[in-house]
């Protein structure tokens, strides 16, 4: 979890932090901290104290999660069926496959390899039971293996930690002077089940009891693993140019999806050049598609990015972000849909002229008329237009224009504005507007609009903004910011 | 056509001329006399037929520059805007004819400053082809341009007049009136028409252009507004 990617050196002591209420809370520790005398859960001041020379650095907690579901899905090698368990567990139901690794005991040695190859250190029990198991692994020996029926014995010498207890619950037994799990055990069950009928499971001892020993069952329910659609060409030859199979690796893929019933939201095109270099070229795409013709149109001057150095003898399209697609009918006469539609147009757009260049702008609940419509794609909101009239054509920043007017707080009786005089003809207003102090930066100064005709019948929408003497600034400015029909 | 029939039905009484139609969907070019003046898009904007899909509106960077960009809040339209800025013409171009294969689409709307090499007349005519095959309005909205070659079907000269008196206020601006010139058709003999927006009513009615002199005279600013 290095910044770098390199494991830090086992002898510093190293913890990941998290924010807690009253500032980092220690979330993980190494050996080293650990020996250091470094708890879980106390704060970073106070284990500076302790160890100056601590290293501290943020947890990515949901990272943490996702690394732990890829490592979920990498190991059913071993078995069919695993499933996360917590935060850092993972179960594997391995019945019925130790034997194709040569017994328990082997599987557990190969997975541990296999594991510290990956650079994760992990401690592997196998036992009859969810609740076994977790406790073996956390409490007891390396790679402890409990047959079938010796839970009991194998749980009688773990402290009752070992039960997945929740905090309160284990000082209660602390101070009833229940250490072990056999010590619980050898309680009558009545009286556990009349002290703790009301607790629900996290702090119900008796139930864990039960969970561990088998007698309440609690299965492993395993979740397929994302569906993965890829389409690739191998080469004979090293190529420099993609273009000619791309059509092909676009069929192939959207037949992939169709036979599935999917669309895909992204596409990557990866080439794996001769010596070794990998690019690719990613696409975004609006709406869930599997139209072979759609998606390789959107790689149309894409594939400049790509530099073929020596050239590429791989190629392969992975669909991301696949998701249920079904087949619609939306005509009931059989002639073919041949017209785009509205998301393929934005897909193609955003493929050739960037994310950037387009802009959906919605209504958005502010009298300052920059803030009133918005260029982010937001969830619809209705938000009715603004009640008094608005000009058709807004610029972007408004620009400033001399005025000549009779009265300060009047409007302009003639304006220069891009070096032509402008007579004020007729005119509406003001309208004034006060700037937002929840948005706005203090000394923001209010403007005065006015709807303006000119003598040849252009109408504008000018501001004055601040008043005279309002100790915001020096003489009010005057600005041109829309043009009305 | 919507206003059409109410005008017909209303107005035509006193109107001589023939009135202008823009019936069937194609590609329509609108001449602003000046950057500073809206009423172009105004008028493009107010011959627009009503429909549910999303109002398409490309620009070149230097039209948004000079004569700004279209406001939501003033288009008084119920249909989404899909806004983009382009900095080259060509692009602007590509931009409308990929937006016209779309029939889901209200209106396609571009404007383009001066008069780039790529707008040719074969450019035109392969967006008029797209605007009809599609059967979606097409409005290329020109400004600082003089009228050269062009495919357009129809293609008009817009410029703002002295608006009407505001019922309320004797010194405001009213509803807008713009003089419009359709000095190219196919469908309609052109011809030079007073043009009132009823903002209201988004409806728009055409008149003779200063038939007697009267009407002008009658509508017009109410001189020189006293200083102070």
């Amino acid at each position: 979890m290095h910044r770098q990617g390199n494991a830090p050196p086992d002898e510093v002591a190293v913890v990941l932090a998290t924010e807690g209420p009253h500032g980092p809370v220690i979330h993980a520790t190494n050996r080293a901290a650990r020996l250091a005398g470094i708890a879980e859960g106390a704060r970073v001041v106070d284990m500076r104290a302790i160890c100056p020379d601590l290293q501290v650095e943020y947890a990515d907690i949901q990272a943490d999660r996702r690394a732990l579901e890829r490592l979920m899905l990498w190991s059913r090698r071993w078995c069919p069926w695993t499933v996360t368990d917590g935060a850092n567990g993972l179960i594997l139901d391995t019945t019925g496959s130790d034997h194709l690794w040569g017994g328990e005991a082997a599987m557990l040695v190969e997975m541990e390899t296999r594991l510290s190859l990956l650079g994760v250190s992990a401690r592997l029990a196998v036992a009859p039971t969810w609740g076994a198991a977790w406790a073996l692994a956390r409490y007891g020996a390396v790679r402890a293996i409990c047959a079938e029926g010796g839970v009991d014995a194998a749980l009688a010498a773990l402290p009752v930690a070992g039960l997945r207890l929740d905090g309160d619950t284990l000082l209660l037994l602390q101070r009833l002077g229940l250490k072990t799990i056999g010590a619980l055990a050898a309680v009558p069950r009545l009286s556990l089940a009349r002290r703790f009928v009301q607790s629900p499971l996290p702090a119900n001892p008796l139930l864990r009891l039960d969970q561990a020993s088998g007698n309440l069952p609690e299965p492993v329910a395993s979740q397929d693993a994302p569906v993965r659609m890829r389409a690739e060409a191998r080469l004979a030859e090293p190529i420099l140019d993609p273009t000619h199979f791309l059509p092909g690796l676009c069929d192939d893929l959207c037949a992939q999806m169709g036979r599935f019933g999917f669309g895909c939201r992204q596409l990557k095109l990866t080439v794996y050049h001769t010596d070794g270099e990998v690019s690719a070229v990613e696409l975004v795409i609006a709406a869930a598609s599997r139209d072979a013709r759609h998606l390789h149109s959107l790689f149309k001057g894409k594939l400049d990015q790509i530099n073929p150095g020596f050239g590429f003898d791989l190629i392969t399209l992975d669909a991301g972000m696949v998701e249920r697609l079904g087949t619609v009918q939306t005509r009931l006469d059989r002639t073919a849909e041949d017209d785009v539609r509205l998301p393929q147009l934005m897909d193609r757009l955003t493929a050739r002229l960037g994310q950037k260049a387009i802009s959906q702008p919605q209504l958005q609940a502010s009298h300052v008329p920059e803030r009133a419509e918005s260029g982010t794609v937001t969830a619809p909101i209705t938000t009715p237009p603004p009640p008094q009239e608005r000009p058709i054509r807004l610029l972007a920043p408004a620009e400033e224009i001399r005025v000549l007017y009779a009265v300060p707080e009047g409007p302009p009786a003639q304006f220069i504005w891009r070096r032509q005089t402008h007579r004020v003809a007729r005119y509406q207003g003001p309208e004034r507007i006060a700037p937002e102090w929840w948005k706005d930066r203090p000394g923001t100064r209010l403007r005065d609009y006015f709807k303006i005709e000119d003598q040849a019948g252009r109408r504008f929408w000018l501001y004055r903004e601040g008043l005279h003497e309002d100790g915001r600034g020096g003489d009010p400015r005057w600005f041109v910011h829309g043009i009305f029909a | 056509m919507q206003w059409l029939s109410s005008h017909r039905s209303g107005l035509e009484k006193k109107a001589d001329a023939v009135v202008p139609q823009v019936g069937i969907c194609t590609l329509f070019e609108v001449f602003s006399a000046t950057a500073s003046d809206g009423s172009g898009s105004a008028f493009a904007l107010s011959m627009l037929p009503k429909r549910a899909g999303p109002l398409f509106w490309v620009q070149d960077s230097l039209s948004a520059k000079e004569a700004g960009r279209p406001y939501l809040p003033g288009l008084k339209t119920d249909q989404p805007l899909i806004h983009i800025t382009l900095s080259r013409a060509a692009d602007v171009l590509w931009a409308m004819e990929e937006a016209l294969g779309c029939a889901a689409l209200g209106a396609v709307i571009g404007e383009l400053w001066g008069a780039p090499p790529s707008l040719d007349f074969t450019a035109t005519r392969r967006l008029a082809m797209r605007a009809e095959a599609s059967n979606l309005p097409c409005w290329l909205i020109r400004h600082a341009a003089t009228p050269d070659l062009s495919a357009a079907r129809s293609r008009w000269r817009v410029i703002s007049l002295p608006s009407k008196t505001h019922p309320h206020d004797a010194q405001a601006p009213g509803n807008p009136r713009w003089k419009v010139d359709l000095f190219r058709s196919r469908q309609t003999p052109p011809g030079t028409w007073v043009a009132t927006h009823d903002r209201a009513a988004d409806r728009i009615s055409f008149s003779a252009a200063f038939r007697d002199g009267a009407v002008a005279e009658a509508d017009a600013p109410a001189g020189q507004r006293a200083a102070g």
